[in-house]
């Protein structure tokens, strides 16, 4: 993983390798939220943008403290610590600064420290040993090819709620069956990049 | 005043009638990741039942003196802490089993099922039963996962555990891919759905 450009892992993140078709992660508020398509993009919004500056920062961490004093145990202790307090942060820098998008992005903030994809990427960054720019191209896909996903589920979840279904049927299975269609089409993709 | 817990009504609600997966519908990020081969699947649960168990027992242990407003970063670092024992053990001992499963031992952190233990059992109850009762829900997990696995590795490679079963069969391709795991799961929670709806129908009925 040393010679791949940062804008093709930036396209495979999206597609390809998509946080929630290829590897599972963001499940739980993928299923949770994936009720109405505003809700769907601002958690979108949210998580893309938590997840690029977490990310970054836990490359930071990785190589320049972690990494030099032999300290790569941690990373999981200081991986999820640095996510907790980037989103205390940024709660809080929004609710004395900038209050409309408070209101907007507020109630998703507290949902985002235990959505598994933040942690995923960063733990990936460092399985795969990326770059720094290589880093920041994944970052921003995930984020962005998460947001897609949940934004196309909410879409269909949507028009599902006018239609009868069979009542064992009804929230999760029929969600998690539909994501497996999904997944199936974006295999479709798979021939285009690879970085996995 | 509610009933105290005993061992035997956790457990039943742990294994079946609440289980985490199925009915509570969480953790199921990892869930659907580890299952193309079973021996993957068991590891992962042992594992997520061990520290789902242990970071019960301790968070309970300490319920009376961590103050309110802190519990939650006391429970992640009590859960990091854990983790971090099971993801070194793995490394030492089965240094190929850690590279399969890769990042998602990282990931068990993040698992709501240790955290929604841990917020609704282990945060009122005793030490013991507390552990108790994360190993259950811990167990629910890998039954699920292995229910999972068993199909999807007896179609995709036509073995289990890595014996051969089925050596002339065609190999379902799909089996191995992520789309197979969603469907999988949609239709297990579809089926113990329908249960708990005829279940709930027979005790609504008049004797």
């Amino acid at each position: 993983m040393i010679d791949v450009h940062p804008l093709v892992i930036f396209v495979a993140a999206i597609f390809t390798s998509n946080m929630i078709f290829s590897n599972f992660l963001g499940m739980c508020s993928f299923i949770a939220v994936s009720k109405e398509v505003e809700t769907a993009i601002g958690l979108g919004i949210a998580v893309t943008f938590v997840l690029t500056f977490t990310t970054v920062l836990n490359y930071l961490i990785y190589w320049n403290i972690l990494q030099p004093f032999g300290l790569e145990y941690m990373m999981f202790i200081i991986f999820i610590l640095t996510i907790a307090a980037f989103v205390q942060l940024v709660e809080m820098l929004l609710e004395r600064y900038v209050e409309n998008l408070y209101y907007a992005l507020g109630i998703f903030l507290p949902l985002i420290t235990v959505n598994c994809a933040i942690l995923g990427v960063s733990l990936f960054m460092v399985y795969r040993s990326y770059n720094f720019l290589q880093t920041v191209g994944y970052s921003i896909g995930s984020g962005i090819g998460w947001m897609l996903a949940i934004t196309a589920m909410a879409g269909v979840r949507s028009r599902l709620n006018l239609k009868a279904m069979p009542e064992g049927l009804v929230g999760a299975p029929i969600t998690l069956i539909i994501t497996g269609i999904m997944a199936l089409a974006f295999i479709g993709f798979s021939g285009m990049v690879q970085i996995q | 005043m509610a009933k105290k817990p005993d061992v035997r009504g956790v457990m039943e609600k742990g294994l079946f009638s609440d289980n985490p997966i199925l009915f509570q519908v969480i953790g199921i990020c990892s869930a659907l990741a580890v299952t193309n081969l079973m021996l993957n699947s068991l590891i992962m649960g042992i594992a997520l039942a061990f520290v789902t168990a242990m970071s019960s027992l301790t968070v309970s242990a300490l319920r009376n003196h961590t103050p309110n407003h802190i519990r939650m970063m006391v429970q992640v670092l009590i859960i990091s802490a854990y983790v971090i024992l099971v993801d070194i053990f793995l490394r030492a001992f089965m240094p190929e089993m850690s590279k399969a499963l890769g990042p998602y031992v990282g990931l068990i952190i993040t698992n709501c099922i240790i955290m929604g233990r841990a917020e609704a059992f282990a945060q009122t109850n005793a030490p013991f039963i507390s552990m108790i009762d994360g190993l259950a829900s811990g167990f629910g997990y890998t039954i699920v996962l292995l229910a999972i696995a068993f199909v999807r590795e007896i179609l995709g490679f036509g073995t289990i555990f890595g014996m051969m079963i089925l050596p002339n069969a065609t190999r379902w391709t799909l089996m191995v891919m992520p789309p197979s795991a969603f469907f999988l799961l949609g239709v297990l929670m579809w089926m113990a759905n329908n249960q708990r709806i005829k279940r709930e129908r027979k005790g609504m009925e008049p004797k």
